[in-house]
């Protein structure tokens, strides 16, 4: 520990840290321009100079990359460092008179007007030299550096070239004080793709995420882009969100695990998918920013999303009339032919939201309507009081007239085409199950319905139950169903599951095989047939045996006896055959 | 008076999981199939042996449908694959007694595909309405050898 001086106040500091740290953690304040917590300090804008009273070093010196020493005595603010400070502001605001931070740092120490002739007005960059050292210190890229002397230095690629070194991250952007590199994209797919707008590459999945901890997204991450596009040759690039964690949580290393569980019972609760209305081009989904799905509206609509809940065009108005367009892929031969049941219901909940936000001519383009809740005929009559217009007939083609948003429907109440000018179009898409359910439902030795859904037990009386004993399941894995019935749907699988566990013992059906071992000749055909390795042969008695704890019941072994002798109990060689008998109408 | 028309006894064998579960549905959703098919459960396709068609066919019918589940989808694991190892040779040696093949069908159907197995079940009956009757005297024991001497020659020398 080092002891110092800051302003007369006394202050206790690590070894190696600088006069700026120590003197922003105990709230003094030192102005500063190149200075960035994630980055390696350069000292360049001086604007951090502080006088040193006692020290190696005494004089003027910048505080962000003077390391605190034993017994240094340091003023942040004599006349000295304001005067110098003054100056240093002076040609700052000179080079770039109308960027609003360097403006207000000047105002601060009684600067109003640039001192000095200033050559471009439009001049934003300080050459601070962030950037180039984001680029190079955290990016590790080196796509951009500084070029030329003096009055011509400026910042940039080689040559001022698009330059293929550039990963497109958008570091120097971030780390930018005055906003004077921008990044243009022009097909960023990648950023679009993600639900209305960028999201930082570590992220809370979403506010009420379990456990809420960040996670990284190492697609879009610098440091794990920069280990992929160099084939390891990189793999310490950026790291900003480790530096900045005080509690040092932030691991790189971490790899997906594979565990292995014990259980004694499964509940599946794999959930439904988005479908994707692109795949539907009467509704133009994606060829415009304001054609929507119900998911995206309501990524808009959300108090914590980008907009803060303003329900706003992609060009920032307010929506004067919006289309929300029901049954899209739903009820349709051409998609899915199923109902999804909570569409009806989110479509008019949303609207009920845009109504009351913009005040917009809020259009419902529906089938029918199936609000067939608890509460919910009574929503969808409050909805209608409030002025959402209910236009019974599907919404047959959304276009683009002129850049403008265009529904054609049918009012089948008037019987009559429409043509409705909108603002928003939100398409009402349903539930899909997982595109990989084939996968889960192979695993788990469930089946799945026609529509793809896993198929339950029985559609009324074990409607959670699958029919392999011990798996259960939840939620939309099974049926497009709300949240209520899903609550109620998994509640259930997870009082069975532990009616199962608790009771500590299974009961095994009694339908299993038997092998009267005096007349078992030992030739061993059934002990490969079992699928459950329930048949093994007694050394000893040189007979095989059944072991009904393991056995299912199947009978192949019964079948395959060559000297008939396998018992299938309840399914016997004689009790098949008298069914025969019997349906043949022939005397047993 | 129209000759009657036949109308082929057939016995279904099914598997509880897949195909019976896809008969039930059928039955619970009042699809239309034929009343020709008579059902018997059993567990597994893998538990029909092959007797039980042998048997069928001496009692009186005049075609018989195993089915089970789909290939990858039995509940227990594999029983479906020994089945179609049974059905295969069974259908040879159906050939061998003079009964034509097609009156023996194996059909995959899982329990989702009610719709098919109304299909099957139509499809079957009209296939074996198409046969006609299966003479079990006039042509399996007439082609069987009945003497001493064709199983033991030398005893009869």
């Amino acid at each position: 520990m080092v002891t110092l001086t800051i302003n007369g106040q006394t202050l206790e500091a690590e070894e190696g840290q600088t006069i700026l740290e120590v003197a922003r953690r105990s709230g003094i304040d030192i102005p500063t321009l190149c200075y960035h917590p994630v980055l390696p300090p350069d000292g360049s804008c001086r604007l951090c100079t502080v006088e040193i009273l006692s020290g190696s070093r005494p004089g003027l010196q910048t505080a962000c990359t003077y390391p605190v020493e034993k017994g240094l005595e340091v003023q942040t603010h004599s006349p000295k460092v304001i005067e110098a400070r003054r100056v240093i502001l002076g040609l700052l605001l000179s080079r770039t008179p109308n960027v609003p931070l360097i403006q207000d740092m000047a105002r601060e120490y009684g600067i109003t007007e640039p001192p000095f002739p200033t050559e471009n007005p439009e001049e934003k960059c300080v050459l601070c030299g962030r950037c180039v050292r984001a680029c190079h210190e955290m990016v590790k890229a080196g796509a951009i550096n500084f070029a030329s002397r003096g009055l011509d230095r400026r910042v940039g690629p080689p040559f001022m070239e698009k330059t293929r070194v550039c990963i497109g991250c958008g570091a120097c952007t971030i780390v930018c004080p005055t906003g004077a590199i921008e990044i243009v994209l022009k097909q960023a797919a990648e950023y679009l793709a993600k639900p209305l707008g960028p999201t930082a590459a570590i992220y809370v999945p979403s506010p009420q995420a379990i456990p809420r901890v960040p996670v990284i997204d190492t697609d879009a991450c610098i440091r794990f882009r920069q280990t992929d596009r160099t084939n390891g040759e990189i793999t310490d690039a950026c790291g900003a969100c480790a530096i900045v964690c005080e509690a040092g949580a932030v691991n790189f290393d971490q790899q997906d695990e594979i565990l292995d569980l014990d259980v004694g019972a499964i509940i599946v609760a794999t959930g439904f998918e988005r479908p994707n209305p692109a795949l539907l081009p009467q509704y133009s989904y994606g060829e415009h920013p304001d054609i929507l799905d119900g998911m995206e509206f309501e990524r808009l609509s959300n108090a914590a999303g980008p907009t803060k809940g303003q329900i706003l065009t992609s060009d920032g108005r307010v929506p004067k009339a919006i289309a929300f367009i029901h049954c899209v892929g739903s009820r349709d031969e051409h998609a899915n032919r199923y109902c999804s049941r909570v569409c009806c219901m989110h479509a008019m909940k949303q609207a009920h939201i845009a109504k009351e936000r913009t005040g917009a001519d809020v259009y419902e383009l529906y089938m029918d309507i199936r609000a067939f809740g608890k509460g919910y005929e009574e929503f969808y009559e409050r909805v209608q009081r409030e002025g959402v217009i209910f236009i019974r007939g599907r919404g047959a083609e959304v276009v683009q007239v002129g850049g403008k948003l265009v529904v054609k429907a049918e009012d089948t109440g008037i019987g009559r085409p429409l043509i409705l000018p909108v603002d928003m179009v939100v398409l009402c898409t349903g539930m899909n199950p997982p595109h990989d359910a084939d996968k889960i439902a192979r695993t788990f030795g469930i089946s799945r319905s026609p529509d793809g859904f896993f198929m339950e037990d029985h559609p009324k009386l074990r409607p959670f139950q699958t029919a392999t004993e011990g798996v259960f399941l939840a939620g939309t894995c099974q049926a497009p169903r709300d949240v209520p019935d899903t609550v109620a749907h998994a509640s259930a699988a997870a009082a069975e599951a532990l009616k199962l566990l608790s009771r500590g013992e299974v009961v095994i059906s009694p339908q299993t095989a038997y092998i009267p071992a005096e007349l078992c000749s030992g030739c061993r055909v059934c002990n490969a047939l079992c699928p459950y390795s329930a048949i093994s042969f007694d050394e000893e008695r040189k007979v095989s045996v059944v072991n009904e704890a393991l056995c299912k019941g199947c009978g192949t072994c019964v079948a395959a006896c060559p000297s008939g002798i396998i018992v299938g109990k309840h399914f016997t060689d004689e009790q098949i055959l008298v069914q025969i008998e019997a349906l043949l109408g022939t005397p047993a | 008076m129209p000759e009657e028309r036949f109308e082929p006894r057939i016995i279904g064998f099914l598997c509880n999981w897949c195909t019976y579960a896809a008969a039930d549905t059928a039955g619970v959703s009042r699809m239309k199939q034929p009343p020709n098919v008579d059902i018997i459960r059993v567990m597994c396709s893998g538990r029909v042996d092959p007797t039980f068609v042998l048997k069928a066919f001496r009692e009186g019918a005049d075609g018989v449908l195993v089915a089970g589940c789909h290939p990858g989808d039995c509940h227990y694991s594999e029983g479906n694959y020994k089945t179609l190892r049974r059905m295969t040779l069974l259908r040879k040696l159906l050939e061998q007694f003079g009964i034509e093949p097609e009156r023996l069908r194996l059909e995959w159907i899982s329990s989702a595909e009610a719709p098919k197995w109304a299909q099957v079940a139509r499809e079957f009956t009209e296939q074996v309405r198409a046969l006609g009757p299966l003479n079990w005297k006039g042509t399996v024991l007439a082609g069987l050898p009945t003497t001493a001497e064709h199983f033991c020659p030398e005893v009869s020398e």
